[in-house]
């Protein structure tokens, strides 16, 4: 019962989300702002994350690799695939949710609870429209650019890691992430990428949204999210994989 | 002028407001009195449609409020400033910044017009040259002014303030009655002030209602106030021994 109600409310909120602006420059200001602080604000820790997932990606392709029937360059190409089609679009977006998300939740919980929504409303704002629209557009606008630096980082990465480690050498390696291209795996992964960049804001908006009490209700709805926000990234990541892959 | 026709408000089944009819004038700062926990907050927010009334109606200058729809509603709120209990201002914005958010939102004022509203309004509440703070960044009592002057900066038609000067210093809560009181009369406006002050009301108290558990109990003015003979009343401004003494005899 509780769970169709949240989901019932949940499309609720995003109607409004999704009705007509107040006034488009405003907006167009506000996700601006938010490309900021949710896109360029993840940069660093993104970056950080990638350059040592492709490393140990790598030297576990290499580690794994033993038989002679495969060559050398399938770590490169390895790599590769595990970073465009899995690595970089889910593992990062649940990162994402993690900060992202946590930080939607918060921000939002505490203006309704210390009555900043209700101040916009009393305005004759739509509250929800306002805060909740430029971060959704912000973060599937972003999103993806973040995701492919991603996986131009992990690559690196695992370039720098596996020469250094000695898993593999500079020549196979390249020649392994050039080989049996396909770009349609970059369409899946950029397609994944907005579903959930969607699912992370709306859901993080809406855990802040609904929150009432004190702070520590804030703290539980932010937690909350990143809970919903995983468990709907991972179903979500298993649904387009059947559709685009399989399918 | 604001009329509250016969509303009537259950939280669950604890009935929170009974039957509250009353009128709000307009150039008069209009009082909500009440112990705490009488519903006064309720009786606002359902003002505003914060919350909707499970019986009754609000009118804004004969304009039903309560039964339009939310485009409707969206419009009167356009000509409606309020300063909430906790001031309610944005975190995110400088001081600046929230006093002109009104104007961003809904007007089509230049750049250097907004500047000239945005510090004639911090200069009303005494904090001119304070601009670039943040909210963070001020004292309880200039959130509150601060507030005030968000409030006021589109220049409202009804101004609400929900206990304006509780958690303030006597001083200070002096200076925020004077300031509602000036607003309302220079700008000829409905001003509802909800308070459980006695200082204020014999400050400002033009137009008082009473709340008694939910009930519109009496109204009347300042003057009226001190010589009723209403049990509940008088339990209510005369609470502490030190205003004991000073009750008038007949
Ligand atoms: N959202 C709500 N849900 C349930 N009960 C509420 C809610 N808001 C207020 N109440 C109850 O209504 C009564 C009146 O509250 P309120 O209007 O805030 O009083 P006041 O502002 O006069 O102190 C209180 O008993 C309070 O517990
Ligand atoms: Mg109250």
């Amino acid at each position: 019962m509780k769970l169709l109600f949240n989901i019932g409310r949940y499309f609720i909120l995003l109607k409004r989300v999704f009705g007509k602006p107040e006034k488009f420059s405003v907006y167009y200001k506000q996700i601006l702002y938010e490309i900021d602080s949710l896109g360029i604000g993840s940069l660093g820790l993104i970056a950080i994350i990638s350059v040592f997932m492709g490393g140990v990606i790598t030297i576990q392709s290499a580690y794994n690799f033993t038989s002679p029937f495969i060559p050398l360059y399938a770590v490169g190409l390895g790599t590769r695939e595990s970073i465009v089609l899995e690595f970089s679009p889910t593992i990062v977006s649940l990162i994402l949710a993690g900060k992202v998300g946590s930080n939607i939740a918060s921000e939002i919980g505490t203006m309704r609870i210390s009555e900043q929504i209700d101040a916009l409303e009393i305005m004759g704002i739509n509250s929800a429209g306002y805060l909740i629209l430029p971060k959704i557009v912000a973060a599937m606008f972003i999103n993806p650019f973040l995701i492919v630096i991603s996986m131009f980082l992990g690559i690196l990465g695992g370039y720098l890691m596996g020469v250094a480690s000695g898993a593999c050498s500079s020549y196979e390696y390249i020649f392994g992430i050039q080989s049996f291209f396909v770009p349609f795996n970059i369409y899946y992964s950029i397609t994944k990428t907005i579903v959930f960049a969607f699912i992370i804001t709306s859901v993080a908006a809406y855990q802040g949204y609904y929150t009432s009490g004190g702070a520590l209700e804030v703290g539980k709805a932010s937690t909350r999210s990143v809970v919903y926000n995983s468990i709907l990234i991972l179903i979500a990541n298993l649904v387009i994989t059947q559709l685009m892959l399989v399918g | 002028m604001i009329e509250v026709k016969n509303v009537h408000k259950a939280f669950g089944d604890r009935m929170v407001l009974n039957d509250i009819s009353f009128v709000f004038e307009t150039g008069k700062t209009n009082l909500v009195i009440g112990e705490s926990g009488s519903g006064k907050t309720t009786m606002l927010k359902i003002m505003v449609g914060l919350h909707n009334p499970d019986q009754g109606d609000v009118l804004y200058d004969g304009r039903s409020f309560t039964s339009s729809s939310e485009k409707e509603k969206q419009e009167v709120r356009k000509e409606i400033g309020m300063l909430f209990q906790g001031g309610a201002l944005f975190d995110s914005l400088t001081l600046e910044q929230n006093v002109a958010f009104p104007l961003d939102m809904f007007t089509d004022m230049s750049k250097s017009e907004k500047e000239d509203r945005v510090n004639f309004c911090l200069k009303k509440v005494n904090l001119e040259g304070r601009n670039k703070l943040f909210p963070s960044e001020l004292s309880g009592g200039m959130k509150k002014r601060a507030a005030l002057a968000r409030a006021i900066s589109n220049e409202p038609k009804y101004l609400f303030c929900d206990e304006p000067n509780s958690g303030l210093d006597p001083r200070t809560s002096l200076v925020i009655d004077a300031l509602i009181k000036q607003v309302t009369e220079d700008l000829g406006i409905t001003t509802v002030v909800i308070t459980h002050d006695m200082n204020s009301v014999m400050e400002i108290g033009e137009n008082i209602m009473f709340l008694y558990k939910g009930n519109m109990w009496w109204q009347g003015s300042k003057k009226e106030i001190l010589t009723t003979d209403n049990q509940e009343i008088l339990d209510f401004v005369y609470a502490s021994e030190f205003l004991k003494q000073l009750k008038p005899r007949k």
